[in-house]
């Protein structure tokens, strides 16, 4: 008897008592649960004069529309705020579960700030831990809407704040486990929970809203007698300007989660069903202009965006960290339908711009999004205040990323690669998959002019050094000499020549080129060949 | 030149419905055919239906389908040995005919003679008169002096028309009230027309009040037999243009069409009219009809006089070219039943009529089904509608056996047309044929001036419904369509708090989830229940309070394109969009810092100045590069916080802008929105 019939009566008296009965607990059940939602909805007045959606609107406009979403844990700390089921309102103080969020199904963890500011509830630690297990164990990305006041200090418990330290832990371990955890910092994420925001790989910030920092002014006045305002201690502008802890900086919540989704959109996770299933935009703009972009003369700067939104589908690029280490640029993009990562320069790289392209870089690896870099660097920034700012380090770092990411790396060199810019914007040496050159491309260890000038300083003072005069004519005779042969050395042809590329290509030809190397990329990643211990031989 | 003149490929000089039309006829009586087309018009219908295309120029008629020397030159390269032009562009340009004889092509359409006769309003009035055709008491002298003009006005009395002697479409013309206002307007038509025509001479005539536009359709073989078809009446008309054409007219009797056919064949007659051509009189509320014009080609409206008369003009403009002479007697014109067409223009009725262009991402014409229409266009899904020729993309024809019965049809086939992308006057066309003045047959020329604001009313119920249906579409994540997502009957009733944009206004709309495919959708004093019933590729069948209707979609990118009944909505999606502040839409707040270390080489305002978005303000030289740093936003210079020669710190500020209240909103989507640095955005 494969398919089982039914024995049960749905007319019988027993069947209607249970009904009843069973229908009693249910409602039981959704009113424990609409209270929540309804201590939450009390504080709408001032989260709108904020300008703030609620949490539940927040986790409702992240959610793909119309599809389902399984909560979690929603009885979380019943009976135990207070012991009267009559009042008591669980939760836990978070709205967790899963739901898709662009096509991607994810862990959605909220805040419910709407309750007490967001600040823990009696089993709210337990819930989030259960919840990251399902993560780690299910593999799911994990989305923070973060609005969260930390731990009530009147509540203090010395168990909660040592066990709480898993809390972390499990972030990192997801983050290291392939998961992406994408966090929107709609409020307050302080002290403990700032590391909540801070151990995430993509975090958004909100205008004005955002509140991250580990000691707020109070405490900081407690602590140390210092005066600051909440917004330069942890505000979105300082962090997604100066600190680099926020990666993108919203106008408000609406455009935060829209931000969020993007981020989520531009990653390849289901890459089973989408790699047949590419559709795509041509660019907004005309490839054909690439021609006039860069300059003849190598001094102007050039606004690589232009170069970006005449390659990539739709023009639409998700840029990374946008104001900090501003002259690095990254993003977001996909050309014919393939998502990138795509790192280029708007000028020198300095320490901000090289720690972002290492998160960014790591990111990538870990979503498994193909890297692109359009090379147009004049190398990484000198003088004391970088030296001392350790911009060795950070440049090392960037040279680290690039050299052990998992993702396949594309280079075009569009304008300068020079110096230690040429490394870490993955020149030949880094091995990258493919590597073309604009005909305009210039490499070289630094600029003839700049070569030319320290070696006549190195003479000029060698000559003084020595008493005797200094010979203008051998100087420039010297000058000449650099100039020539560092001029002779760096166009693109000869590199090519060289084999220092794999091609000279048409800058219109750039998008073209980028689908081919991808999808050869891609085919390579799912075709497998028989490996054999021999090469077939002949008779 | 009274033999035949047999041809066999015919070279259509246009394009579009029109180019269509002749080719269907031409086809049927075995002739070749020959496109021609702008590069605009590369993938238009029209060159893929003809035997052979050729490419006449770039996409300004001007350039291409104005080119009498590409036109004869194409017509040579395919062999073809005759042109019909169709209407408009040269369809009456007597030099076209005449270069279309000199090189040895039948011209379809009347001797070049009879275009050049008719083509002058005033010579045209002169020989019409002559011929005893009742024409408008008006001047139409050699003496143009303002003192002859203002006599012979006041000669005529009021209310009077200026009317400029070569204007067409309602320019260089004017209505003159009073002897206080024919100055000004005098000046102002001849202004007018000396832009549009180069020819300042006008004519004055009579003012015919509220008169209905009546014309007569007519036939002419080369052997002196002339028949007329009957009228159509044109009355429903914006900026002079029609809009609305029915055959018969509701207020011409028999014994007035006997009386005003005969004057045409008799007018026809009298310049040695051959083909096809259509006299236009003003018919006053007495009964008197006036001569206006005669259009010596076939008309837009033609349809009409075709569908009540079983004949096909195209075709019997071809025999008469060919030579043949016309067989059927007068007597054997019989009209059956009532025909009344609609013009489909891409145009914003709401906005003066302003011809729109673009995409027409969704085309589907009611031509099928027992309702179905002749619908005459040259469209299809995706069409590009340029802006370079008439605003006019299709004709809807409906013939029935009361004029009620057309109308009706004609109604629901504009309901039922599909039209997303460009803006049409699909839902102002509708409002007209259900406007009870059109219904009771009484409308004149100045029936859209006079209920305009009726025409155009809002329905902020219809509106609102269709906010709920928008929202019910994005609920449903898009078009694509996607496997089944695992648990999709875990309903959470999370309400969803949607901002959209329709027509301008913003609107607030919570969706709530009730079931599986039910949503409770509530905003701005609206509550709609609303059920899913069928999600389609362009369309939606849904119950909205009880009453399951269909709608027409297209979603484009955050814009929704939505159709419900005989309204076309625009939806923009704006849930993600955040709040933009007054001038802070790029957002910034007005300081700009430096994008890097440097020195400051040039600070380009003073404090005080006022700036505009994107205008450099200091120039910063790092790592030898200049970076011009521009204002992130329009407003007043505040505060400078350096001068030429300092070293600034990456992020030190520079400037300080007090932000203009209402400035412009940047797009915060563009890619060259970056804030205060580098050059400014490229548009």
């Amino acid at each position: 008897m494969a398919h089982i019939g039914s024995s049960i009566g749905p007319g019988s008296e027993s069947y209607r008592r249970n009904r009843a009965a069973m229908l009693a607990l249910v409602e039981q059940l959704r009113d424990y649960e609409r209270r929540a939602a309804k201590r939450s909805a009390a504080a709408r007045e001032r989260f709108e004069k904020r300008g703030q959606l609620l949490p539940r609107e927040r986790l409702a406009l992240v959610l793909d529309p119309g599809t389902p979403f399984l909560e979690l844990c929603s009885l979380a700390g019943l009976g135990l705020d207070q012991a009267d089921l009559a009042k008591s309102v669980p939760g836990g103080g978070v709205i967790a579960g899963i739901g898709y969020v662009s096509g991607i199904r994810c862990m959605i963890n909220v805040s419910d700030s709407g309750i007490d500011a967001g600040a823990l509830q009696p089993m709210g630690l337990d819930k989030q831990l259960r919840i990251q297990e399902i993560v780690l164990e299910n593999r799911l990305p994990y989305v923070q809407l973060v609005e969260s006041a930390g731990a009530n200090l009147m509540a203090y418990r010395v168990d909660e704040f040592v066990r709480g330290g898993a809390l972390f832990r499990n972030l990192a371990r997801i983050s290291a486990a392939g998961l992406p955890v994408v966090t929107v910092t709609h409020g307050s994420s302080t002290a403990g929970g700032a590391y909540q925001t801070g151990l995430s790989d993509y975090i958004v910030m909100v205008r004005g809203r955002t509140r991250a920092f580990l000691a707020g002014p109070p405490l900081l006045m407690a602590a140390t007698g210092e005066v600051a305002s909440e917004e330069e201690l942890g505000g979105a502008e300082m962090h997604t300007r100066i600190s680099g802890l926020g990666d993108y900086l919203a106008e408000d919540d609406r455009d935060a989660i829209r931000i969020a989704r993007d981020i989520l959109a531009s990653i390849d996770w289901n890459r089973e069903r989408t790699a047949g299933s590419r559709s795509f935009e041509p660019p907004r703009l005309d490839s054909e202009e690439l021609l006039g972009i860069m300059p003849a003369d190598h001094k102007q700067p050039v606004e690589m965006r232009q170069v970006i939104a005449r390659i990539v589908d739709d023009s639409f690029f998700l840029e990374f960290g946008r104001d900090f280490g501003n002259a690095t640029v990254c993003g977001t993009a996909r050309i014919e339908g393939w998502p990138v990562g795509l790192v280029t320069n708007n000028g020198p790289i300095d320490g901000a711009g090289a720690n972002k392209a290492t998160h960014f870089i790591q990111a990538c690896c870990q979503a498994r999004t193909p890297i692109v870099y359009l090379n147009n660097t004049t190398g990484f920034m000198v003088g004391r205040a970088h030296e001392e700012a350790g911009i060795i380090k950070h440049g090392s770092k960037m040279i680290q990323a690039v050299a052990n990411a998992t993702v396949p790396q594309i280079t075009i060199y569009c304008g300068a690669s020079y110096g230690a810019g040429n490394y870490g914007m993955c020149g030949r040496g880094f091995q990258p998959r493919f590597c073309f050159s604009w005909p305009n491309a210039r490499t070289a260890v630094m600029g003839s002019e700049q070569a030319a000038r320290t070696m006549m300083i190195v003479t000029e003072s060698a000559m003084k050094r020595k008493g005797g005069a200094v010979d203008r004519s051998a100087l420039e005779e010297l000058r000449l000499r650099i100039v020539d042969r560092f001029e002779s050395q760096m166009s693109a042809f000869v590199t090519s020549a060289q084999v220092l590329d794999d091609g000279v290509i048409d800058p219109r030809d750039t998008r073209a080129v980028l689908s081919k190397v991808l999808d050869v990329c891609r085919e390579a990643e799912v075709s497998s060949p028989q490996r054999m211990q021999f090469a077939v031989a002949r008779p | 030149m009274k033999h035949a003149t047999p041809f066999s490929k015919i070279l259509v000089a246009n394009r579009g419905e029109i180019a269509l039309r002749v080719m269907r006829s031409a086809r049927a009586l075995g002739y070749g055919t020959v496109a021609v087309y702008s590069t605009a018009d590369a993938g238009s219908p029209h060159v893929r239906e003809a035997d052979q295309a050729v490419c006449i120029g770039e996409p300004a008629a001007l350039s291409s389908y104005l080119r009498i020397s590409a036109l004869i030159e194409a017509a040579r390269r395919t062999a073809a040995d005759a042109v019909h032009p169709g209407y408009g562009f040269l369809a009456e340009n007597a030099d076209f005919a005449n270069a279309c004889i000199d090189a040895g092509l039948v011209f379809i359409g009347p001797s070049p003679g009879a275009i050049e006769a008719m083509g002058n309003k005033a010579g045209a009035k002169r020989l019409m008169a002559a011929a005893g055709v009742p024409c408008i008491p008006g001047y139409q002298g050699e003496d143009q002096s303002d003192s002859r003009l203002a006599e012979e006005a006041g000669r005529l009395g009021y209310p009077l028309m200026i009317k400029a002697t070569s204007g067409g479409g309602g320019r260089g013309m004017r209505l003159v009230r009073d002897a206080d206002g024919f100055g000004d307007a005098l000046r102002s038509a001849r202004s007018e027309a000396a832009n549009a025509f180069g020819d300042t001479t006008v004519l004055l005539e009579r003012a015919i009040l509220e008169p209905r536009h009546i014309e007569i359709q007519i036939v002419a073989d080369r052997y002196g037999h002339v028949l007329h078809l009957g009228e159509r009446d044109c009355s429903v008309q914006r900026r002079h243009q029609k809009l609305l054409e029915e055959a018969p007219s509701p207020v011409v009797s028999a014994a007035l069409r006997d009386r005003m056919g005969a004057v045409a064949v008799r007018a026809a007659r009298a310049i040695g009219y051959e083909g096809a051509g259509t006299l236009e009189f003003l018919l006053d509320r007495h009964g008197d009809f006036y001569f206006m014009e005669m259009n010596t080609r076939l008309q837009v409206e033609h349809p009409v006089t075709e569908a009540i008369t079983g004949l096909d003009l195209v075709e019997l403009q071809l025999r008469i070219a060919a030579g043949e002479p016309l067989e059927i007697s007068q007597d054997q014109v019989h009209l059956s039943g009532h025909a009344i067409e609609a013009r489909l223009c891409a145009e914003d009725a709401s906005q003066d009529f302003m011809p729109q262009s673009g995409k027409m991402v969704l085309w589907h014409a009611p031509t099928h089904g027992p309702a179905r229409l002749r619908v005459e266009h040259a469209l299809e899904s995706g069409a590009e509608i340029s802006a370079h020729y008439d605003s006019m993309i299709a004709k809807l024809i409906a013939h029935g056996t009361t004029r009620e019965e057309a109308r009706r049809k004609l109604a629901r086939g504009l309901e039922t047309l599909v039209a997303l992308g460009v803006t049409t006057n699909r839902g102002f066309l509708a409002s007209c044929l259900e406007h009870s003045v059109f219904a009771a047959g009484e409308a004149t020329t100045d029936f859209i001036q006079r209920y305009r604001a009726e025409l155009l009313r809002d329905d902020p119920e219809a509106d609102a419904r269709a906010t709920a249906v928008a929202a019910l579409l994005l609920m449903q994540g898009g078009t694509e369509t996607r496997p089944p997502l695992a648990g999709g009957a875990l309903i959470r009733p999370l309400p969803m708090r949607l901002r959209l944009e329709m027509g301008g206004g913003g609107r607030e709309l919570t969706m709530v989830r009730q079931g599986q495919r039910s949503y409770i959708a509530e905003g701005g004093g609206h509550r709609h229940v609303l059920d899913l019933i069928d999600f389609g590729h362009h369309r939606i069948r849904f119950v909205c309070d009880d009453v399951m209707e269909t709608a027409t979609y297209f979603r484009d990118g955050a814009t929704l394109l939505l159709q419900l009944g005989s309204r076309s909505y625009r939806v923009k999606n704006l849930t993600h969009v955040a709040h933009s502040q007054p001038g802070t839409a790029s957002g910034s707040d007005g300081r700009l810092r430096a994008s890097m270390n440097g020195r400051v080489v040039a600070v380009l305002v003073a404090a005080g100045e006022s700036v505009a978005p994107g205008q450099p303000l200091v120039t910063v030289e790092a790592m030898k590069m200049e970076h011009i740093h521009a204002s992130p936003v329009a407003g007043t210079v505040r505060a400078l916080h350096v001068s030429a020669g300092d070293q600034v710190s990456a992020a030190g500020l520079l400037a300080e802008i007090a932000i203009e209240e209402d400035a412009p909103s940047g797009s915060r989507e563009s890619l060259s929105s970056e804030t205060g640095r580098t050059h400014p955005p490229s548009p």
